[in-house]
């Protein structure tokens, strides 16, 4: 049978024109709507007349029992159509992601100074504010519990029942037997999300009880849940729709339960579309934020600067409900030694309660805290011994992996990875013992929260050669060559003479440099959360439109599975489009989270291709004899005809093949016995390392960072452009976290920098002046996505190194280790260069 | 009362409106643009920014703390219209997309109207034009690499507003409903307000609108046909019956209609740029009782360089300020640069960060330490006094009811002001300590010294002892160990968010060390140091 003549080609690719989507640098997928204001957040949808807008009445103190709460002065305002205390809701929405420990509204206790106390719904944003405050609620203060060091004190403050304990080897006895030791403390602030569109959420009731969910959330699956639930319905009658936020970085994985729950409930009562968005201050006060942590260390290294053993304690700060608190406290742990390779190790992590905002996810989930703590470590010893930091680290790497991945091209298109080709890509798991149980009906199982709810594996056996400490094989090492590589492009050791050099001259201004390595574990650590879902339909016009389970907070997700969807077709991205996450195409979502966004929903996208693929390929190449079918090029080639891509779609529709699939993806491999505290949590590790240098002032402690020069791993870039934004960006933002970005409780545990007027991210002249990013290349190891690797978190780490040279910098100022605390403010490095200057003093009285 | 002003080329007229209403709020939720985006709602973040375009020319400004009587005859231009009037992209917006300067694009809208804004000015002091919006996703690289590809891109035709001086009330104004001729004019009703040499083609605009140039005294350009030439006091204004109780307002065209209306209304609150009212309205949630929009007093706004005296009138804006002083005392215009950032201080005035008496302001430690004098009136009655004799105490003013700030005069002198803030983060932050010190020299000793810092006390201050301790000394080390010594008399700072006070003390005497390092030559910032 001939082909048909095609028809006038929409198409937007020229035939013989080679369409390569994967490893293109394209924008962001909505940057042309972004630059117009077109780009539509939850606050900008319109919403039919009628609608509420919901504000909360909060807490003004840190603890205390409710005695009484008036609203009648709310009700009466102008606009209010409603105000709710926590006797009008029965029973209570649950709002929490893990223990079911966060009432939507406080029951008889305040735990927080910003707790949720009581809701009001009236006309207009401003009058829900207005009326918000004009609340009166009577509390008995309870003394509160704010610090760690009270945590600790009161006793029975421990979520987790208690200290968690991971170790490898006999960490206390080799420290102590070592040649050398250093010990300390450090302290590492938290960090306020600071996405530019705070929590959003829009509920819009249906027919016969049904909600629609329009939520700024990193998860939609867990809206869903909580919706449902505090509706009393089963999940199918709660659809929820996530289009993009304007940023999120962890803070709406769980903190927007609240509102969403809030606007249903007030929906579902009132049957009016009701919608919230805290204002800049209430966000936060009420909302979670990355967890302060304190480090105390205990190190043995030889002469050589060779660590043999290390003890840490990681002191957390969950605030007052657990929320994510454990897979958080996890991450840091697993993160704890670092890039690393130290034979005895001992970590322990305690989980504290305390009457503050309760802490959340932020990208890194607990890795940067962990991570910083042991680069303190290494930055201690080289002080200890006088040594270049630098010459510590390499002294303390694991040995790269051999294989020619790391030598690789950075760039260029991978058109014949082993990518995802079969309509399954299941999990090749170890055994017929290895099924995950929820063990609690009640069990929230889609959150990181659920960790401990859902029966783990047996542990694993311990593996032969390098590994973690936590018994993961470390297969796929490159710092040696990476941190080599840095080093030599960023000039180092030509540069820390010029700065010793240009110190000497100084009266009260020091530079400081500093090159740390970065080793990240990709995959959540709670295994069963590593799957994916997508759907995939392509159109008789060659137009493609999927759906997958991640959202599009601003990372290139959606411009990235377009690529790979592209590709999958040998179309150009124009031809396929990526609508709102919604969990009514696909469900069963995992967060978009631990930087698993691409890796897993591409995969699932790659899948449902695949299948559609093969379908039409079938049809093909049964009308070309069996020949073999390639889509390249917007076309499908078979047999010495070339179809365009639109022709041979509407062909296999005429002749009734299915252009619609779901594709699945389960990450293989990984075990993680978490009560132990062995496995493979992770199915590979990201890599990268920065080299910052700064500038300090004495007198003041004011500081600049100079320069900075990273190399990162992405494995085979999906979208260069996009991976250089998240190095940069994540960058940036990790050195906020580390130097201007401070949260200060007053004594009474009011948030006293609750605005970017007394909260400062970096803001443009923070950047370095001079910043060069470059791709480590090379091949990911594992059979990801055409060998791509994870950007999202990794590359705030980078940071570590701009702290670590601000560091440096105040050790300038004398013989004394100025053991700087995280975040090092203007008054933190003042303190901490008079800190090194003491020890002159010292010294110069004995 | 009415408002009028133009929205992207269309003439708005709104009656009955509240004193408290914001720009941001209005476009959003009454006029659906919902491009402009509310982060932070107190003028931090940038999000909101939006162009106001009036006889001073365009500026960026923050739409959450500009209340919509402050527009009145201004035009406004929003994210809805930097594009042309066939949807062709502004240069910023495709230099944007193509530097992949946007991520989650929250901030974005923010941004590409602050980059069109400076790109109308012609600035190329990015880092000082953004440091009013605030990016979390991108870390800066790739917005400052699109401004820097758009440098020499001309303005296109459709961006150049006209505001509506002299726009009779039901006055039709021509071109307000079609895309203009060529060059774009669209909607601008050019020629119409006494801009008759209103630039037609792109390239040529410069001149009176670059806000790079320094004006030494006020602006004329765009002067409107009847700007400050209406009714002196208009009307009462209208309490919102719709958003909660707002007092009513009025809008003085002149330093003199104010002057006989605040005398009949000494309880009423003056709004100049409303960097700090805004937030009362948008955090405080206050009602601001009787209001007056002191935008019309133009005669109030000029900074007037003369032989003996520099005289700067209340409401000339930072921004402003800094332009005509930085040339005769650059620490001041450094200080100033740090002063928030461009969109605040196109709105703050002068006046108004003197008047509202924040220990924290930043320009009165600056102006005390230049011997500035303060002119106040009240009615017909004028008084002045030196600047420093004006703050009693934490939020407590020497302003007798119906008294309004009239200009600070500055007396002109040879430069030796050296002056530094410190904060948390360099750009667009709050002073833990601000310090200004002029240290004249006589023969070999200290003639006069004149210290004052803000942060460091209820009020901004002189520092007595430290002055007393080095004046009449030679300017050595040992007399810096004195006047050191001297500030833990002068101050007992207190502990915030911001800083400790040991650290405000150590910091300030930091301040002094480095002032007579500077003296010497040594390097002494962080802010002049490269890779």
């Amino acid at each position: 049978m001939p082909p048909p003549r095609p028809p006038r080609a929409r198409a937007r690719t020229g035939p013989g024109e080679v369409v390569v989507s994967v490893s293109k640098p394209l924008p962001h997928d909505a940057a042309a709507l972004h630059v117009r204001g077109a780009a539509r957040y939850v606050d900008d949808i319109p919403v039919p007349p009628g609608c509420l807008h919901l504000a909360f009445g909060l807490s003004d103190t840190a603890h205390g029992e409710v005695l009484s709460i008036d609203l009648g002065a709310a009700r009466a305002a102008e606009g209010v159509a409603l105000a709710l205390g926590p006797g009008d809701l029965d029973p209570m929405p649950d709002v929490s992601p893990s223990a079911h420990d966060e009432p939507l509204l406080a029951q008889g206790l305040v735990h927080h100074m910003g707790q949720p106390v009581f809701l009001v719904a009236a006309r207009s944003h401003l009058a829900a504010r207005r009326a918000a405050r004009l609340g009166r609620v009577e509390i008995r203060p309870l003394p509160p519990v704010l610090t760690l060091e009270e945590a600790l004190a009161a006793g029975d403050r421990h979520f987790d029942g208690g200290p968690r304990v991971w170790s490898r080897g006999d960490a206390g006895a080799a420290v102590a037997a070592a040649a050398l030791r250093v010990e300390g403390e450090i302290e590492v602030g938290g960090q306020e999300h600071f996405y530019l569109e705070g929590q959003a959420a829009l509920a819009v009731p249906g027919e016969g009880g049904d909600m629609v969910v329009h939520a700024s959330s990193q998860h939609p699956t867990e809206i869903q849940h909580k919706v449902a639930d505090a509706l009393g319905v089963p999940m199918h009658a709660v659809r929820v729709e996530v289009r993009r936020m304007g940023g999120a970085f962890g803070g709406k994985e769980s903190q927007g339960n609240a509102l969403a729950v809030a606007c249903a409930v007030v929906a579902a009562r009132t049957g009016r579309p009701a919608r919230m968005r805290y204002d800049r201050d209430d966000d936060f006060v009420i909302t979670g934020k990355r967890h302060d942590v304190r480090i105390r260390y205990r190190a043995g290294f030889d002469p050589s600067g060779r660590v043999r053993a290390v003890e840490l304690v990681h002191l957390v700060r969950c605030g007052w409900s657990l929320d994510l608190s454990l897979p958080v406290s996890d991450r840091a742990m697993l993160h704890a030694v670092g890039a690393y390779d130290v034979e005895h190790v001992r970590v322990e992590s305690h989980r504290l309660r305390t009457n503050t905002q309760s802490a959340t996810a932020f990208r890194g989930f607990g890795g940067p805290q962990g991570m910083l703590g042991i680069e303190r470590v290494m930055d201690h010893v080289a002080h200890a011994l006088g040594r270049d930091p630098l010459d510590v680290r390499r002294a303390n790497l694991f040995a790269d992996a051999p294989g020619p991945s790391a030598e690789a091209p950075a760039r260029g298109p991978e058109r014949d990875a082993p990518g995802p080709d079969g309509p399954t890509h299941g999990a090749a798991r170890g055994g017929a013992a290895a099924v995950e149980r929820p063990r609690d009906e009640a069990a929230d199982v889609a959150s990181r929260g659920a960790v401990g709810a859902v029966e783990g594996h047996p542990a694993p056996a311990e593996p032969a050669g390098q590994s973690t400490y936590y018994g993961m094989p470390v297969t796929d090492y490159v710092l040696g060559g990476l941190v080599d590589d840095l080093a030599r492009r960023a000039d180092y050791q030509a540069r820390r003479t010029a700065i010793a050099e240009w110190n000497a001259e100084q009266p009260v201004l020091r530079r400081g440099i500093a090159l740390t390595p970065v080793m990240f574990g990709i995959s959540f650590t709670l295994t069963h959360l590593n799957q994916a879902g997508a759907l995939v339909h392509v159109y008789q016009d060659g137009s493609i439109h999927l759906n997958h389970g991640g959202t599009e907070m601003g990372q290139g997700l959606f411009r990235k599975v377009s690529q790979v969807a592209a590709s999958a077709f040998g179309v150009g991205v124009e031809a396929v489009r990526i609508t709102a996450t919604d969990t009514a195409k696909v469900p069963n979502t995992s967060a978009t989270a631990a930087s698993s966004g691409t890796d897993l929903n591409g995969m699932a996208v790659a899948a449902a291709c695949a299948t559609i693929r093969e379908r039409i390929a079938g049809f093909l190449a049964g009308l070309h004899g069996g020949a073999a079918v390639r889509f390249e090029g917007g076309e499908v080639r078979v047999g010495g005809e070339a179809y365009p891509f639109a022709e041979a779609v509407r062909l296999a529709y005429a002749n009734r093949v299915s252009l619609s699939a779901t594709g699945f993806y389960a990450t293989p491999e990984i075990v993680w016995d978490r009560e132990r505290g062995r496995g493979r949590p992770f199915y590979y590790f990201a890599y990268g390392a920065a080299c910052t240098e700064v500038v300090m002032d004495r007198l003041t402690g004011e500081n600049r960072i100079l320069r900075a020069d990273i190399l990162h791993d992405v494995g085979r870039s999906l979208n260069p452009a996009l991976d250089l934004g998240q190095i940069e960006g994540g960058y940036v933002q990790g050195c906020g976290w580390l130097t201007t970005e401070e949260l200060v409780w007053d004594p009474g545990g009011r948030l006293a920098t609750h605005a970017p007027s007394t909260y400062k991210i970096p803001a443009c002249s923070d950047r370095p002046d001079v910043l060069n990013v470059a791709l480590w290349g090379g091949a990911n190891r594992e059979e990801t996505i055409h060998r791509s690797k994870a950007v999202g978190e990794p590359p705030l780490m980078l940071a570590n190194s701009a702290f670590l040279a601000l560091s440096d910098a105040a050790a300038r100022f004398g013989p004394a280790y100025p053991a700087l605390d995280a975040p090092a403010t203007p008054e933190r490095l003042w303190r901490a260069a008079r800190r090194a200057e003491a020890g002159a003093l010292r010294e110069a009285a004995e | 009362m009415d408002v009028e002003f133009l929205l992207n080329g269309e003439v708005v007229r709104l009656g009955d409106v509240a004193a408290t209403r914001t720009l941001l709020d209005w476009l959003r939720e009454e006029r659906g643009l919902a491009g402009t985006k509310e982060g932070c709602n107190e003028g931090d973040c940038g999000a909101c920014s939006v162009i106001v375009t009036d006889d001073r020319g365009p500026r960026a400004l923050n739409a959450c703390i500009l209340l919509l009587p402050q527009l009145h005859g201004a035009a406004v231009r929003t994210i809805e219209g930097i594009a042309g009037p066939g949807g062709e992209p502004h240069p910023v917006q495709t230099a944007m997309v193509e530097h992949h300067g946007s991520q989650c694009g929250f901030c974005t809208p923010g941004f590409v109207v602050t980059m069109a804004a400076a790109h109308m000015a012609g600035r190329r002091d990015h880092d000082d034009q953004l440091a009013g919006c605030l990016c979390r996703c991108t870390g800066y690289a790739p917005i400052v690499r699109a401004a820097e590809a758009v440098e020499d891109a001309p303005v296109p035709g459709w961006m150049i507003d006209d505001p509506i001086a002299g726009a009779a009330p039901s006055r039709a104004r021509p071109g307000t409903s079609a895309p203009g001729p060529a060059g774009g004019a669209r909607g601008s009703g050019r020629g119409v307000a006494g801009m008759a040499e209103g630039p037609g083609d792109p390239t040529a605009h410069d001149g009176p609108r670059s806000r790079a140039e320094a004006p030494a005294a006020p602006s004329r350009a765009g002067v409107g046909a009847d700007w400050g030439r209406r009714d002196p006091v208009a009307g009462t204004g209208a309490s919102d019956a719709a958003g909660g109780p707002g007092g009513g307002w009025v809008r003085p065209s002149s330093s003199d209609a104010l002057a006989a209306w605040l005398v009949d209304h000494p309880d009423a609150t003056l709004v100049a740029g409303a960097t700090d009212v805004g937030l009362w309205v948008t955090k405080g949630m206050r009602d601001l009782g009787e209001v007056a929009f002191l935008a019309g007093c133009r005669d109030l706004r000029g900074v007037d360089v003369g032989a003996e005296e520099v005289r700067i009138g209340a409401m000339a804006s930072v921004e402003t300020v800094r332009e005509a002083m930085a040339p005769l005392h650059p620490a001041l215009g450094e200080v100033l640069r740090r002063y928030g950032s461009v969109q605040v201080r196109h709105a703050a005035t002068i006046g108004g960060n003197i008047a509202n008496g924040s220990p924290i302001g930043d320009s009165p430690p600056l102006l005390i330490a230049l011997g500035a004098t303060l002119h106040l009136r009240r009615g017909e009655e004028r008084r002045s006094m030196p600047l420093e004799k004006f703050f009693l105490d934490y939020g407590r003013q020497d302003r007798q009811p119906g008294e309004f700030v009239e200009a600070i005069t500055v007396p002109r002198q040879q430069d030796r002001l050296r002056a530094w803030k410190l904060s948390k983060r360099f750009d667009q932050d709050i002073s833990a300590v601000c310090g200004a010190f002029r240290i004249t020299m006589e023969d070999g000793a200290v003639a006069e010294a004149r210290i004052a810092f803000g942060g460091m006390a209820a009020t901004p201050r002189r520092a007595a002892a430290a002055e007393a301790a080095l004046t009449g000394a030679p300017w050595d080390e040992a007399a810096l160990r004195r006047a050191a010594a001297a500030l833990g008399e002068d101050f007992a700072p207190i502990s915030d968010m911001r800083a400790s006070a040991e650290y405000r003390l150590e910091a300030a005497r930091g301040m002094l060390t480095r002032c007579w390092l500077a003296d010497r030559g040594a390097a002494i910032s962080v802010l002049e140091v490269t890779a």
